[in-house]
């Protein structure tokens, strides 16, 4: 059993790698693209005792900052 | 008086901010992030580095050693807690300070000698100084840039928690100053009960002419004589 944590920065936070990012699609020459923001994937592998609520826990107290951060948490079952 | 500096796996300024402390006469101990206990401590210094790497957030993993629950404790009840650049960060994940650090705007690692400003000194670790004064102290890092919401930010201007700010040499806090982009040139802030202070830049590494500045002593200084310790001459 795996789950997926996916960390963005929030939307109200400055995300200068994604404005870096931008640049650099730009200088390779796709203007398509308007912004990028980057963030995190982490993969957890699971023994499937755990509830739900103990990932969310998880994710809200060590895997985001929740001052600067939002995550999805994604259960493959 | 005795200060305990911690110890995490990638601290680097510790020795620096022990011998900080004992040249200003300062009984320090480095105490290492796994030991249960800060007591008997009147100061607690969390030192600047990579604590665990940067993995996950600057500060992220270091905040949940066995160490951070004895500082949380001994925070609660009023012994000083000075956090410089990577502490700075531990104490912010650690919910003891507002806000969070997030990387420099340019993306670039800034080790420079700037200007802070002292914006308030009613407090246990700038009131030797005077608000308006200058101080130049160097920084270090590449995610220094703080950033809190809105309504924090009023807060901690409205509560006179904002100690320093980014400057140029004439003490305006413009943004060509402002070396990583924090809101409104933010170097350092306190809680509310005005015992634990954060700050990005390195005032253990201007203590000593040959390193080019002394201004950092104030902050020491000013810890010293709030323990009732008398200034070394």
């Amino acid at each position: 059993m795996k789950a997926q944590v996916i960390v963005m920065p929030k939307q109200s936070v400055l995300d200068p790698q994604g404005v870096a990012v931008r640049d650099a699609i730009h200088h390779h020459g796709l203007s398509a693209v308007k912004a990028a923001r980057v963030g995190k994937m982490i993969e957890l592998e699971l023994d499937g005792t755990q509830t739900e609520a103990q990932l969310h826990e998880l994710c809200r107290d060590l895997l985001s900052n929740p001052v600067i951060e939002d995550y999805r948490l994604e259960i493959q079952r | 008086m005795k200060a305990a500096v911690i110890r995490f796996p990638g601290s680097n300024c510790d020795q620096d901010c022990v011998l900080a402390l004992r040249e200003l006469g300062v009984e320090t101990d480095f105490v290492w992030h796994k030991d249960g206990s800060v007591a008997g401590y009147d100061l607690i210094a969390l030192p600047g580095g990579f604590s665990y790497g940067d993995y996950l957030r600057c500060g992220a993993i270091a905040r949940f050693s066995p160490i951070m629950r004895a500082v949380k404790e001994a925070a609660a009840t009023g012994t000083l807690v000075l956090g410089i650049c990577n502490g700075f960060q531990i104490l912010c994940e650690a919910g003891l300070l507002p806000g969070a650090l997030i990387r420099n705007r340019d993306l670039h690692f800034r080790c420079e000698h700037l200007h802070v400003r002292v914006e308030n000194v009613a407090n246990p670790f700038l009131h030797e100084t005077k608000t308006g004064e200058l101080l130049r102290i160097p920084i270090a890092h590449g995610e220094g840039s703080y950033t809190a919401d809105p309504a924090t930010l009023a807060d901690l201007n409205q509560t006179g928690r904002v100690l320093l700010r980014y400057t140029d040499a004439n003490g305006a806090a413009t943004d060509a100053a402002n070396p990583n982009g924090s809101a409104e040139n933010i170097a350092g802030i306190c809680n509310a009960a005005r015992n634990v202070f954060g700050l990005m830049p390195h005032p253990e590494r201007a203590c000593d002419p040959r390193l080019g500045s002394t201004d950092g002593r104030v902050i020491f200084e000013s810890i010293l004589s709030t323990l009732g310790v008398r200034k070394a001459a």
